[in-house]
Formats: C-alpha cells, sequence, structure tokens
C-alpha cells in the first residue's frame, strides 16, 4: 500500500506490489512476443499489450466488488457456466481439432476457461455453507466431488485435457484446504495412479501420442517429439545468460513450434538464457506468494478457501505450463499467462487476481476498522 | 470422535496452506533446477543441436583427379559442361516448373519422373539433379526463364572425358552415380550429390579414393521451413589428386586400334621395370558414352556380344597358353640338368604307352634351340616326361603364371599352374573335374604344350615373357612410372641365352613367326607363337582351323625386343585366331613398330583400318548410332502412346565378369 497525500485514496488502496509483479512479467512478455515477431510490435505485441491492459482494468474493477456480491454471483455463475460447457458440447464451433469455443455471434467464449475461478468459488462456497462438524463426513465428499468431475468431464469432453485438469487441480487443493481427511485424497490418488493404463486406452489418439512422447521424446523427433525436443534446444542453447534480444535462431527460423503461444517461454529462454528464465519463474513465486499470504490473512471461511483455490488455478498454469516446456510433463496446451500470446489466459488471470485483489482490499479495510 | 470444532479447522487450514506453498516452492525450485541442468550442464549438446538446426551444408562435390599417362598425357580428364538442379524447398509449383522445364530441356518422361522420385525423396536443401551434360542453347533457354522458375538452379558442372575412347575402356572403367548399394556402404552424402559421379570399373574404381579429393561446403542459414536466411562462409572444395600410370597412351590406344575387329587383347611391360606401357582389350566400349550413363539396349548390346566387350581380356580372360609355355619349359629342363644340345627325334608325336601324341609337324632331329623355333612337341614331350611336371611348374611360377598380380585392378584371373599336389587338392574338392587323384605321365604331355590344366592370362604370359627377356623378377606395375630395374632371377645367363636364341629363331630364321619379322633395320623382334585348343581335337573335324567362330583356336604370341637388348616385352592373343603366327604375331610386329617407328605404324594401321572401314572412333560411332536406332525401335514398340519406355537407369552399375578364378 502507497500511502501518500498526492496520490487519491482509491488508487493508493491498491495492493501495488502486486500489480508492479504482474505488470513487470507482463512487459517481460510483451518484450519476448516483439522477439517471437522478427522484431515487430506486429502481429503478437500490440495486441497482447492491450489485452493486458483492459484485463489489468478489469481486475481493478473487479477487485472493487464486496465479499458478499461474490458469493451471492457463485452458485448461480457456476451453473451458467456449466451449461455453457454442456452447449459447447453439443453444438460447439469446431475448431483447433477441439470444440472448445461458443460462437454467440459477437464474441466467441470459451466457457471452460471461467469454470478455472468459477470451480475454486463453488467449492470455497459449499464447505462454507457445510457446518464446521460436517467435514469428516461423507456429506463433505460426494457433493463437491460431484461439482468438481461435472465440470471436468465436460471439459475433458471438449476435448481439452489440460483445462480439464486445472479444473481438477484447483476444486481438488479446495477441498484439501477445506480439511476433508487425507484419506479421501490418498485411495482416490492411489486409484487414479493405479488406472492410469486404462485411462490411457480411452484417451484420445493424439493424447496418447503425446504421453508417448513425453515418455520418449526422441523416439520421433521429427514427428510429434518435435515440440518438446525444440523446445529443450532452444532452453538448453540458451545458457546461463542466453543468445541475446532478437537473437534467438530456434525461435526466429521458426525450429521451436508455437514459439509466441504454448513455448513462448523456451523463446525467452532461449534470448536471455538462464537468467531471464529464473527471473520470471522467481516472480511468479512471489506472485504466488502474495495470493497465499492473502488466503493465509482472510477472516472469513470463504474467502479463506476462494484465495486458495484461486491461487491453485494460477500455480497450475505457471506448473503445468513451464513443465511442459522444460519436458517434465506430457505436450497438454496450457500457456505460461502473461507471456504466452493469447487473451484468454490473460483474461482468466486477471479474473483471479481481480478476485484477490478484492479479498484482499475487503481484509485490509476490515482490519483498519476494527 | 471429539465434535470438529471451527478452531481446529483453522488449524488444518494453515497446517495445510503451508503443504500447498511448500509444494508450489518446491515446484518452482525443480523448474530452475531443470533450466539450470539444460542451460548450464547440457548447454553445449544444445547448442550443437540448435546450430544443427540452424546452419544447413550444401555439398559442394570435388573435382575428380586426372588421369595421365606415362608421358603426362591425359587420359581420363574433367570436361566442363553444363547442369541444371533443382532444389526442392525453394520451388513453388512444382507441377509448372516441371512440366516447362521439360520442353525447355527436351525431358522425356521416365526422365520427369526420377525427378519427381527424387524430388521425394530428397530433405532439406540438397539439390536434385534435373540435367546435366545440357547445350549450351537450352542451358541459355533455362538462364532466360528463371525469374519463372524459383528453385532451379542452373550450374557449371563437369563430365568425365577419356579422349583416348573406347581404347581404354576396360582398363579405365568409367564412372557413374553412386548407387543405393554404394551409397548404403559409405554413408557419405557426397555420393548423393547431384553431378557427383565415382568410379565404376577398372581404375576409375579402384583408385576412387585417390581421385575424389575432398568435397567442399555451402553453408547457409536457413528456416525450419527452408527458406534460406543468409550464406555463411563457404568451405573450399580440393580436386582428387592426379594419378600417372605407367600406361603409355599412344601405344594403348594404338594397340587398341591394331587389335581391329579381332577379339583379343595385346599387354606390352617395359621388361627392365615392369612398367605396363599397354593393356588393351578388344573390343571394348566406350567410357564416354557410359559416363553420361548408358542406355539399357546399348547396356544389353555390350552384355550379350559374344566377343565379350565388358570383360578385360587381359586379365579377366584365362587361356590354354599353348606352346608360348616352350621357353619356360626350356628353362625348367635346363634347371634339372638337361643339356640344350641334347637332341631329340621327332617322327610327328610321341608315344607313351598305348597313347600317341601329337607334334604338329616331323622336326626330324631336334636340339631345345630348334624345338623352340619350330614349336617341336614331341622335343617337350620326350624331355618333360624325363623330368616330370612337378619340377616344371615351379619354374612357371617363379616366372609369374599362374600368379595374382599387386595391382589396382578390380579382379584378376589368374588361372592354374597345376602340379601333382594341386591335382589332388582339386580331385578332393570336385571329383567331377579330375578323373583320378594321381598326377600321370599324359598330364603332363599335356601340360607341357599349355593344354591341359594349365591356364593363364595375358598378362602373366607378358610378364613371364619380360623375365625371360631381360633376366629380371619384374614385378607388373601399373601406377607410377619407374626406373630402378628389376632384381636379377635365379637362373644362369647361359641358361636364358640358350632360350633366348630359339625365341630369335621364331621370328628372325625359319621359325614359325618368320612372316612378322619387323623392318626396322637393326632392331629385331623374338617370340614364341603358341596355339590354344578351344576344345579337344577329336571333337573337331577341321582341328579348330575353321568352322565356327566360338569353336576355332586362339592364337597366342610372346615377344620380346629389341633381341639383343631387350627392353619391351609382350603377349597379344587373339581370340579364335586359329594360329599365333597367323592372328597374334602380326599384331605384334605393329605395335612394336610402333615404339621405334611411329610413321611407318601409323601408315600400316591406315592401311589395315581402311580395310576395317574406318578408324576405332569411327566404328564405334557407327556402332552406337545403330544401338540407339535400336534401342529407339524397341522402345517404340513395347510402349503405346500414353506409357513412357521403362526409367532407363541413369547409369547400369556393371557386373563385374563373372571371376573364374581356380
Amino acid at each position: 500500500m502507497i500511502s501518500s497525500a498526492i496520490i487519491p485514496q482509491p488508487l493508493a488502496r491498491l495492493p501495488w506490489r502486486l500489480i508492479f509483479l504482474v505488470s513487470g512479467i507482463g512487459i517481460f512478455g510483451l518484450i519476448n512476443l516483439y522477439s517471437a515477431a522478427g522484431g515487430s510490435i506486429a502481429p503478437w505485441a500490440l495486441r497482447q499489450g492491450m489485452a493486458f491492459g483492459v484485463f489489468l482494468v478489469v481486475a481493478v474493477i473487479i477487485s472493487n466488488i464486496r465479499e458478499t456480491t461474490i458469493k451471492s454471483l457463485t452458485i448461480p455463475g457456476y451453473i451458467a457456466i456449466v451449461v455453457m460447457l454442456i452447449l459447447v458440447d453439443i453444438l460447439g464451433f469446431v475448431g483447433k481439432g477441439a470444440q472448445r469455443w461458443l460462437d454467440l455471434g459477437f464474441i466467441r467464449l470459451q466457457p471452460s476457461e471461467f469454470m478455472k475461478p468459477a470451480i475454486a468459488l463453488m467449492c470455497a462456497r459449499f464447505y462454507d455453507l457445510l457446518p464446521t462438524g460436517e467435514i469428516r463426513k461423507f456429506r463433505a465428499i460426494w457433493p463437491a466431488a460431484a461439482l468438481i468431475v461435472v465440470p471436468t468431464g465436460l471439459v475433458i469432453l471438449q476435448p481439452d485435457l489440460g483445462t480439464g485438469l486445472m479444473v481438477l487441480f484447483a476444486g481438488v487443493t479446495v477441498m484439501f484446504l477445506a480439511g476433508v481427511p487425507l484419506r479421501w485424497f490418498l485411495i482416490p490418488g492411489g486409484l487414479a495412479a493405479a488406472s492410469i493404463p486404462v485411462v490411457y486406452l480411452f484417451l484420445h489418439e493424439y493424447q496418447r501420442k503425446r504421453i508417448d512422447t513425453f515418455l520418449d521424446p526422441e523416439s520421433d523427433p521429427l514427428g510429434s517429439g518435435y515440440h518438446i525436443t525444440q523446445s529443450k534446444i532452444a532452453i538448453g542453447s540458451g545458457g546461463m545468460f542466453g543468445k541475446g534480444f532478437l537473437q534467438g535462431s530456434q525461435s526466429h527460423l521458426q525450429y521451436l513450434p508455437e514459439g509466441h503461444t504454448d513455448f513462448a517461454f523456451a523463446t525467452l529462454a532461449e534470448e536471455w538464457g538462464m537468467f531471464g528464465g529464473a527471473l520470471v519463474i522467481l516472480a511468479y513465486l512471489m506472485v504466488l506468494r502474495w495470493c497465499m499470504g492473502v488466503a493465509t490473512n482472510a477472516q472469513t471461511r470463504f474467502a479463506r478457501l476462494s484465495c486458495a483455490g484461486l491461487t491453485a488455478v494460477l500455480f497450475s498454469y505457471f506448473a503445468i505450463n513451464l513443465l511442459m516446456v522444460m519436458g517434465l510433463a506430457p505436450v497438454v496446451g496450457i500457456p505460461l499467462p502473461l507471456i504466452s500470446y493469447g487473451g484468454s489466459a490473460i483474461l482468466t488471470v486477471m479474473i483471479c487476481l481481480g478476485l484477490l485483489m478484492s479479498f484482499e482490499r475487503q481484509q485490509r479495510t476490515r482490519s483498519t476498522l476494527s | 470422535m471429539s465434535r470438529f470444532t471451527s478452531g481446529q479447522a483453522d488449524l488444518i487450514f494453515s497446517r495445510r496452506m503451508l503443504v500447498v506453498g511448500g509444494a508450489q516452492v518446491a515446484v518452482a525450485a525443480a523448474l530452475i533446477g531443470r533450466m539450470g541442468w539444460l542451460a548450464i550442464k547440457e548447454n553445449e549438446k544444445y547448442n550443437l543441436l540448435s546450430e544443427d538446426n540452424r546452419v544447413q551444408l550444401i555439398i559442394v562435390p570435388p573435382r575428380r583427379g586426372w588421369i595421365v599417362d606415362r608421358h603426362n598425357k591425359p587420359i581420363a580428364i574433367n570436361r566442363s559442361d553444363f547442369r541444371v538442379d533443382l532444389i526442392p524447398e525453394r520451388v513453388i509449383d512444382i507441377e509448372r516448373e516441371l512440366t516447362l522445364l521439360a520442353g525447355l530441356l527436351a525431358l522425356g518422361p521416365d526422365q520427369v519422373d526420377r525427378i519427381r522420385r527424387e524430388i521425394k525423396a530428397a530433405k532439406g536443401f540438397q539439390p536434385v539433379q534435373v540435367a546435366e551434360n545440357v547445350p549450351y542453347e537450352r542451358y541459355a533457354a533455362v538462364t532466360v526463364r528463371l525469374p519463372e522458375l524459383p528453385g532451379i538452379e542452373p550450374a557449371r558442372g563437369f563430365t568425365r572425358f577419356y579422349p583416348a575412347g573406347a581404347a581404354v575402356g576396360q582398363l579405365i572403367g568409367y564412372v557413374g552415380a553412386a548407387n543405393a548399394r554404394e551409397y548404403e556402404a559409405e554413408k557419405n552424402p557426397l555420393l548423393i550429390t547431384p553431378g557427383f559421379k565415382i568410379g565404376k570399373e577398372g581404375l576409375e574404381e579402384v583408385l576412387e579414393q585417390k581421385l575424389r579429393g575432398i568435397p567442399g561446403g555451402q553453408r547457409v542459414e536457413v528456416s525450419a521451413r527452408g527458406k534460406l536466411i543468409r550464406e555463411l562462409t563457404p568451405k573450399p572444395d580440393r580436386s582428387g589428386q592426379t594419378v600417372q600410370l605407367s600406361i603409355d597412351a599412344g601405344l594403348q590406344e594404338y594397340a587398341g586400334r591394331r587389335l581391329g575387329e579381332e577379339s583379343g587383347s595385346c599387354t606390352i611391360l617395359d621388361c627392365q621395370t615392369g612398367d605396363i606401357l599397354c593393356m588393351a582389350s578388344m573390343p571394348s566400349y566406350d567410357p564416354n558414352s557410359f559416363s553420361d550413363g548408358i542406355g539399357r539396349t546399348e547396356w544389353k548390346t555390350l552384355s550379350e556380344d559374344p566377343r565379350k566387350p565388358l570383360l578385360n581380356k587381359t586379365v579377366n580372360a584365362l587361356y590354354p597358353p599353348g606352346s608360348t609355355l616352350k621357353p619356360m619349359t626350356a628353362l625348367a629342363l635346363q634347371a634339372h640338368g638337361i643339356d640344350p644340345r641334347e637332341r631329340v627325334f621327332c617322327n610327328g608325336g610321341y608315344q607313351l604307352g598305348n597313347r600317341f601324341f601329337r607334334c604338329l609337324g616331323r622336326h626330324g632331329s631336334v636340339d631345345m634351340h630348334r624345338a623352340i623355333a619350330k614349336s617341336c612337341n614331341t622335343y617337350f614331350y620326350s624331355m618333360a616326361n624325363r623330368i616330370g611336371y612337378d619340377k616344371i611348374a615351379p619354374m612357371a611360377r617363379m616366372l609369374g603364371l599362374g600368379e595374382k598380380f599387386d595391382l589396382p585392378l578390380v579382379s584378376q584371373n589368374y588361372g592354374t599352374i597345376p602340379d601333382s599336389e594341386w591335382k589332388q587338392k582339386r580331385f578332393e574338392r570336385n571329383r567331377r573335374l579330375v578323373e583320378r587323384p594321381d598326377w600321370t605321365r599324359s598330364d603332363t604331355l599335356n601340360a607341357v604344350i599349355g593344354q591341359g590344366f594349365v591356364i593363364v592370362n595375358a598378362l602373366q604370359l607378358a610378364v613371364s615373357t619380360a623375365r625371360i627377356a631381360s633376366g629380371r623378377l619384374v614385378p607388373p606395375q601399373l601406377v607410377g612410372v619407374h626406373k630402378e630395374p628389376g632384381e636379377a632371377l635365379d637362373i644362369p645367363a647361359e641358361h636364358l641365352e640358350a632360350v633366348r636364341g630359339g625365341m630369335w629363331e621364331v621370328v628372325n630364321g625359319d621359325g614359325t613367326a618368320g612372316a612378322s619379322r619387323l623392318n626396322l633395320g637393326a632392331i629385331e623382334m623374338a617370340g614364341k607363337t603358341g596355339t590354344a585348343q578351344v576344345r579337344r581335337l577329336a571333337a573337331s573335324s577341321s582341328r579348330g582351323q575353321g568352322g565356327d567362330w566360338r569353336y576355332r583356336d586362339h592364337g597366342l604370341f610372346v615377344f620380346y625386343a629389341p633381341a639383343d637388348r631387350p627392353r619391351y616385352a609382350g603377349s597379344v592373343v587373339i581370340e579364335h585366331g586359329m594360329g599365333g603366327a597367323r592372328a597374334a604375331a602380326p599384331v605384334a610386329k605393329d605395335v612394336l613398330t610402333y615404339l621405334f617407328d611411329r610413321p611407318k605404324a601409323d601408315q600400316r594401321l591406315a592401311e589395315l583400318e581402311t580395310g576395317w572401314g574406318g578408324t576405332l572412333a569411327e566404328r564405334t560411332q557407327r556402332r552406337n548410332a545403330a544401338i540407339e536406332a535400336a534401342a529407339r525401335q524397341a522402345a517404340a514398340l513395347k510402349s503405346p502412346p500414353i506409357a513412357a519406355p521403362a526409367p532407363i537407369p541413369a547409369s547400369v552399375n556393371a557386373p563385374p565378369p563373372a571371376p573364374e578364378d581356380r
């Protein structure tokens, strides 16, 4: 918080530390997109910059919504998004080999994006409503499980395994923090691990191929292993301080596929090296620390669980994308928000951050009032 | 279980928040660790891979080394020509461009098919050959329309040129594009570079590594989609080495032409040093037409010709040497104590048990000298029967008969000098070829007149004659010019003199080859005729002196000159020439005349060639034209309008003549 006589109160009350951090990551992302386009603000950097600015304002606006309003909008919002997911699955627009978009004529909506913060809020709301004493009972488990499984299933059906996993992760994190006994995680976790070979059989051909490739990328370096192989080459050839701005041969000569979207981090690491990459990772970690701090300091059970769930969404973006780019996870189409080109990821992140800022603002004002 | 209070819930929440936060930090740490592993520990590897991606090497094939003769006269050189290549990655509309090119360069449908196939197989920036040896007008036509032809690269190339043409065919071999098997064996990307050719036969094949040179490279930075970003510093190529042969190109060409329409060979050595001056084998093929890629019909005609133009008859054909072995036998007899003055009475043959071995005449009382001059079988039957063939064979081997020489040849058929031990082994290995395991007296008698089990090649005959003429153990040599004479043979000089005297008599006395005396004043030739039966006498009514060409006797002649101070020695074999004196000795005479008096020899050749219907080049050209016409006719017959003739391989890989090394 900045306290100064010159700056107006509403502005000064904003969490500037977070905004600086996020803007820093965003600007680094823009610089990287400028390079990925071969030293040009078109077509990506400019549009990304505009999206970033607009959605940052959206976040600030969201931060002014009160907790009670959020609470009351959670259930209708969740239901609306589930309905949209069903619509997408039924009459979804086929694009990119996946039915992820709902074309409303004037705008293309990707409801699965909104499901990420919504699932966090919805689970939080459920445990908020559940009497504290019930937490060890089966009643505390199955409704939450259903709330998570339904949208997860719908998203995976689209098919979008990556987003489905993120939804699942956010919901399960909230369940974990709400105090559901550990056996409810360990037993299904164990079962899930055991069922992986079975699940594998039911995956789409391209999903299966991605997993095969992840396990052995060199088996088909020019085919499906190409992404991971080229990404590792980009990161590995960057060295300590990188090849220099606009000097990345992997990205500039198009050896690195999707060098401005899902693999933007590899582009960045090639030009800025270990140093630039570590800087981004640390900045993200600091954003996560801030979010976790908000969750820890939240006063209400809803706020607490919501914040933790929203943090889980941000973390899963960061973790899945970077693990994939570095060849530690299969290729799933998850971008690195603020670095990768793409408005919807920024929108989701800004919604999450806006909500977190709102919770943070209220705990601060409450504490100053009390 | 106690009631779960909100206080407990808070406690669980904060504990589990620690777990979640810890997991986040752990993942971030793992990611940074992973980055360190990739970017620092494995940096070198990935840098290399990234450079591999970025930089492509376009191979610039080296110029092939020359082959020159002992006087530095070129035998195989490179002629600059025009070629057109295509870089698949840069071509925009392949069909349109191919159609246009086919028109401009007059490409046949099979050539277009080949280009399509190669484009499909081509990777990255490696060019594909569209056409080579393009006439200037067509080349210019392509150059003018280049703006319409992205990805097409007209270039200067080189084709191999053999000035002597067919006269050096089997000796030098030819070059051609590497086939899949050759590429698999070497895995060298140079081999599949368009326009690059490797030696396919003869010296071109054996000396490949010397002649090849080191390829250069044009290094370019390319994008993943094959777009050229910029050119980096090129690496220059290094031409192959020039290889000097011991061959005298003029002599080789003369001998080839002098053999004329006969099927045969002429081998001449410097008998003091062993340098092979000439290894002519006729009929031959024109390596120039092979270097451009040979048509299937031409190939078929060559390989089915009964006169075997693809066979190097100096080393890959085996003949019973006939009487040309008699000088060698005479040395062996002397080495085993037979006095050259001892006489044998020839009454037309030699009785061995109940079998009468014929002589070619009734020579009366002959000594060694006369026996060689008149080629009297009776003398040699009788003497050889006295000492046995096991004492003659070592002399034959010492003189190089039956020996595989250390020469840069693709293959040598080295034949057999038999003895009792050989026959025993032979019997154990293959009972059908040899009736009984022990060496009989009649085996000796057959072997001593160069028939029976004895079989040699023309080079061995030339080497053995060179050794007798010089008295030196000269090794035949094909590469380089040698000055130092070979070491002396372990044979007393008087033994050699006795034999040389007989050989002098053959040509200059009243011997068998008197008609082929050199007309060069003091320079005289010495030699020995031989006639080798192609099939058993009993089977042929005409004794191999007429009838079907295939069954006529081979004519052989070994010689050296000058008789008093031997410098050159050699052998001439005329397949089915019916007799050494009749067919082979005249060739030897003219070829030697060339070495001492060129104008005279040229005049003689001109007369002969007029009789044969033109020079070798003219006759070869005429034959090729006939073959081409036949090929066109065959193609026209075989193919209905749409179907193209079966794709003619750019170059047929000549299978080596089936070696029958015994």
